[in-house]
Order: structure tokens, then C-alpha cells, then sequence
């Protein structure tokens, strides 16, 4: 029970959390120079925007249920369930960033998913 | 150079440079977290306990930092590539892993886990050939 509570705000907190960060990033606009200077004002501008907040946040929970689960299950057991990420993740990048996954991106999403599962239970 | 070249260029460097960091922080973090013996959920004193006794191990900080450097390189991509094309072809992280156990370290793979291997890189190859952004710049 607690491994599936736990496994499912891996999935939904870190999906979430993942297009608050998007959605701040793309808020800051394509990042250009890379030296240390300009990334670090990158970084700065981005602690700056509540999307970013909110999603560190929802990784933050994501990312310690998911220690508290390889604490207590091997990543070939873990692995293959998280990789339904993969899937949530694209359905929420349509639906909230209007990213347009076309088939050919949703076959390559699900190729992913199959593949992830294969490797990990192999 | 194109522009589009030149964006789809720095996006898989930095696919690339994820893929070497996030699963070397994924597991040296299972490691350490591991050597420290579990995290017990039976308060939420207890969680914290467990959680604690990770900062003190070296692999975890290791973990930590390797992920961190994972974690940049995701925020420069995602300001301009789309998410959904980001974080599937990330996963060819699990190809590159299996292929570098099995050259460096000598590990016998399965079969299974070979096709698994050949699925993923034909799904990050379908992603790859979709555009890196369908959102207009915002800026």
C-alpha cells in the first residue's frame, strides 16, 4: 500500500512538477550564452517566478518518495512503474503547455515506456 | 549554421550531458541511501530520522551533486525545447547505462533487457525526428 502511495506521487507530483519548471523556463526564454556568469543570472532570474517555486516543490516530494522507495525496493522493481512518467508527462505537456505531440512523438513515448520496462525487469 | 541546426545542436548536448549525470546521481543516491539502511515511514519523526542519516553519507552528496549538474543542464534545455521531446529522449540514459556496464564493467546483460535497449532507442529516435519546440517563443 505505501508503495503505491508513494509511487503515484512520484508520477503525478514529478510530472506536475516538471511543467512548473518548464513553464518558468520558457517564461525566461531561450537561454543563449553558457558561461558561468550568464547561467548563473539564468538561475537567478528563475528562482524569481513563482512556476518555478511551485515546481521544486512538487519535485522536492517526488524526489524523497522516490528515496524513501529505493530504500525500500530494488530500482528493477521501481523503475518500470515510474516509467509511466513518460506518458503522463507528455499527456500534461499537451493539455497545459499545448506542446503539440504529434503520433510520431507518441509512438517514440511509448516505444520509451516499453523499452524502460524491458531493461529494467531484464 | 541554421538557427533550427543550431537549436537542435544544443539540445542534444545537452541530452547528452543529462543522460552521463542523472543516472550517475540515480545511483550513487541508491547506494548511499541503501548503505544507510532504509528510511522507516512509521512517524513522520521517523521519516526524517531516515532521510537525515543520508546527508551523512558521502555517496549521497556524490548522488546529490551529480544531479544537480543533471538538473541545470534540464532548466537550460526546457527555456527553449519542448518537454514532451525532452524527457522521453532522456531515457536513452537507460540504453547508454546498459551498454556502459556491459563494455566497462563487464556485466552480463540479458537478452530481455538488450531488446529493451533497442526499444528505447527507437522510440528516442521516433521523438528525435519530431521538431525540438511546437510552443511559440515567448519572449
Amino acid at each position: 500500500m505505501r508503495v503505491w502511495l508513494l509511487l503515484g506521487i512520484v508520477v503525478l507530483a514529478g510530472t506536475a512538477g516538471e511543467i512548473a519548471v518548464t513553464r518558468a523556463m520558457k517564461q525566461i526564454g531561450e537561454v543563449r550564452e553558457f558561461h558561468p556568469r550568464a547561467l548563473l543570472g539564468v538561475l537567478g532570474r528563475a528562482m524569481r517566478i513563482g512556476w518555478m517555486w511551485l515546481g521544486l516543490s512538487l519535485l522536492a516530494m517526488a524526489f524523497f518518495s522516490l528515496l524513501a522507495l529505493l530504500s525500500w525496493e530494488n530500482v528493477s522493481y521501481v523503475v518500470p512503474l515510474t516509467a509511466l512518467s513518460y506518458v503522463v508527462g507528455a499527456l500534461r505537456a499537451k493539455i497545459v503547455l499545448g506542446e503539440k505531440v504529434d503520433l510520431v512523438r507518441w509512438v517514440g513515448v511509448l516505444l520509451v515506456v516499453v523499452g524502460v520496462v524491458l531493461v529494467a525487469v531484464g | 549554421m541554421s538557427l533550427a541546426r543550431r537549436v537542435r545542436l544544443k539540445t542534444y548536448v545537452m541530452i547528452v550531458l543529462m543522460v552521463l549525470f542523472g543516472p550517475s546521481g540515480d545511483v550513487l543516491l541508491g547506494k548511499g541511501m541503501k548503505e544507510t539502511g532504509g528510511v522507516a515511514l512509521t512517524s513522520v519523526s521517523s521519516i526524517f530520522d531516515g532521510l537525515k542519516l543520508g546527508f551523512h553519507n558521502d555517496l549521497v552528496w556524490m548522488g546529490m551533486l551529480s544531479l544537480i549538474i543533471f538538473f541545470i543542464c534540464y532548466l537550460l534545455v526546457l527555456s527553449w525545447a519542448d518537454y514532451s521531446f525532452v524527457s522521453p529522449a532522456s531515457a536513452s540514459s537507460y540504453a547508454v547505462v546498459t551498454f556502459l556496464g556491459w563494455v566497462v564493467l563487464g556485466e552480463p546483460v540479458p537478452s530481455v533487457r538488450w531488446l529493451g535497449v533497442v526499444v528505447i532507442c527507437l522510440g528516442v529516435f521516433l521523438v528525435g525526428r519530431t521538431p525540438t519546440r511546437t510552443t511559440p517563443e515567448t519572449q
